[in-house]
């Protein structure tokens, strides 16, 4: 089976001379929800964009399950849900009326069970036949998603789904992304937050300057360039580390309470069994210790700063 | 899925139903403007004018009235059914939709044509309140009807989409066609002017339509009908040669 989606060279010029995308290949496979991280400017939004048929693309071929966005756009935008960034609603429109549109475009069929269905799942019920104009900022997020889903695509783009919005609106929205992925859709994602990533992806690509520096299982890029953090924390302050530990990655915090080592997870030797013993040796006791992971974001940090 | 009729649909009617949610706008004013020109023109002025070809000023103005109307009324339902969604970004949901820019085109401008069909029928309407209209030949006095509307509404759709803001919007109606229009005949009989002006009136587009559109209510126009309908096709045909490069070069409509 194809992925779901594939890009292949996928490059955008825009009339300023700005290159957004610098031959892009990319490809998420079906099921899966994809998280693409990348800073302002990245050329996220252009590369969802390029896909979605909102953009040109100045070359390079893009196909949502084996059919090309541009020779076969009908069969291949019929199966993908846009939510963008910035709300774009009609403000003077009733909420069913403007997920009903949404659907009808798409040439489905009116199912106003469908319909009354999402409006329930994403709290929109109670609203329906309010004007657009009388909704909080959050209920119109909720519309853009209700709208996005209207004809029940399989492939969800979320660009920026969480930026600016609320605490419950977030819980939500995960809750559907996960049960819209248990249903066996595919989303994608775009998103600042990258807590969010690390809790929802399964695959994490990052992007910046219009180039996916890398594409990786959530877990294994987590494990592949994760540092991990050993922190002891000592019976009696350490003015200075043991000689038989001089030049190792250590640091003292708290005033030579805590001592702080980092290492590398996936190496063969970690060094942890040497610095215990040695530890030992030199007399230095401890009451406690934990070990912790680096998050996605010191990863991100790392790879767009080495890129820059 | 070859074609999207339901795409079509769907566009069409949202549009009308935006004309409805302001029904009394939509009507209330080409009504009351025509009374106005009924008072002014038929009755004040009117009443002074012998008639022109052997129908009375007050009915001899009914054509090109509804004409000044159905011109500015297709331009600008149609440029703001196109330029809102591009102003307010809805415009993504129909580029990223299954449907051709053929598709979208036509639902627009058949939403806007339906608009000031329509609105020409009911100016027709207030008209007979006026003062006595015959029409020789309904069946190509709605043909002009809606061919003008058509023509007008593609032309509008491309106002749309040329424009930037608001400003631009409102220029070429006000700049370039409302002149054209005053100065196509819509009071008058090209006859009238003088020769010079008489010549330089047979560049200006709008005398043809308001010409064939006089000749199905009385039987006489300017130019010849079949000259009328021919050059209603070639700006149908303009516009659509427009559109069609708008549309495969993504002229302000993405990026």
């Amino acid at each position: 089976m194809p992925p779901i989606i594939d890009c292949v060279a996928v490059t955008k010029r825009y009339a300023n001379g700005q290159l957004a995308l610098d031959s892009v290949d990319l490809s998420i496979e079906r099921g899966e929800i994809f998280a693409l991280l990348g800073p302002n400017g990245a050329g996220k939004t252009t590369l969802i964009g390029a896909i979605c048929g909102t953009v040109s693309m100045t070359s390079g071929t893009v196909s949502v399950a084996g059919t090309d966005v541009v020779r076969d756009f009908r069969a291949a935008r019929a199966r993908i849900g846009l939510v963008p960034q910035e709300i774009a609603l009609d403000i003077f429109a009733s909420v069913r009326t403007t997920v009903a549109f949404s659907r009808g475009l798409f040439g489905r069929p009116a199912d106003p069970a469908y319909i009354e269905r999402l409006l329930r799942d994403l709290s929109l019920w109670e609203k329906r036949d309010a004007r657009i104009v009388e909704l909080s900022g959050g209920m119109k997020r909720r519309v853009m998603i209700a709208k996005a889903l209207a004809h029940e695509p399989d492939v969800l783009f979320l660009d920026e789904p969480t930026a600016g919005v609320d605490v419950n609106l977030r819980r939500d929205m995960w809750a559907l992304v996960r049960r819209l992925r248990s249903e066996g859709a595919t989303v994608i994602l775009t998103t600042h937050y990258i807590d969010e990533a690390e809790e929802m992806a399964d695959r994490v690509g990052v992007i910046d300057k219009g180039r996916v520096l890398l594409v990786e299982d959530k877990a294994a890029l987590m494990r592949k360039l994760g540092k991990r953090r050993l922190t002891l924390v000592l019976h009696d302050p350490l003015s200075a580390l043991p000689e038989s530990l001089a030049g190792w990655p250590i640091a003292l915090d708290e005033g030579g309470r805590r001592l702080v080592y980092a290492f590398d997870a996936s190496a063969d030797d970690t060094g942890v069994p040497t610095l215990l013993r040695r530890l030992a040796e030199a007399g230095v006791a401890f009451a406690d210790l934990e070990t912790t992971a680096s998050s996605l974001e010191d990863i991100f940090v790392d790879l767009v700063g080495a890129g820059s | 899925m070859r074609f999207n009729p339901g795409g079509v649909l769907a566009i069409y009617r949202y549009e009308l139903s935006r004309t409805v949610r302001t029904i009394w706008q939509s009507v209330a004013t080409p009504v009351i403007t025509t009374a106005l020109y009924f008072v002014v023109f038929g009755g004040a002025i009117g009443s002074r004018i012998p008639e022109v070809g052997g129908v009375s000023y007050g009915a001899f103005i009914v054509p090109g009235l509804i004409m000044l109307s159905l011109l500015t009324q297709s331009i600008s339902n149609a440029s703001i059914g196109i330029y809102f969604p591009k102003f307010s970004g809805t415009i993504f949901e129909i580029l990223s939709a299954p449907l051709s820019p053929i598709e979208a085109v036509t639902a627009y401008v058949a939403a806007a044509a339906t608009k000031s069909v329509v609105i020409g029928l009911i100016i027709l309407l207030t008209s007979t309140l006026f003062v006595e209209v015959r029409i020789d030949h309904p069946v190509w006095m709605v043909a002009f009807l809606v061919l003008t509307s058509v023509a007008f509404s593609l032309f509008g759709f491309i106002i749309g989409v040329w424009a930037k803001n608001f400003e631009q919007l409102a220029i070429i109606p006000s700049l370039v066609v409302t002149p054209l229009t005053f100065l196509g005949g819509s009071f008058y009989s090209i006859d009238m002017l003088p020769p010079f002006w008489r010549t330089v009136s047979l560049f200006n587009p709008v005398v043809y339509l308001v010409s064939g559109f006089r000749w199905s209510f009385f039987g006489q126009g300017d130019v010849g009908v079949a000259t009328s309908l021919g050059f209603t096709f070639a700006f149908i045909v303009a516009c659509l040669a427009a559109l069609t490069w708008i549309f495969q070069t993504g002229w302000r409509l993405k990026p």
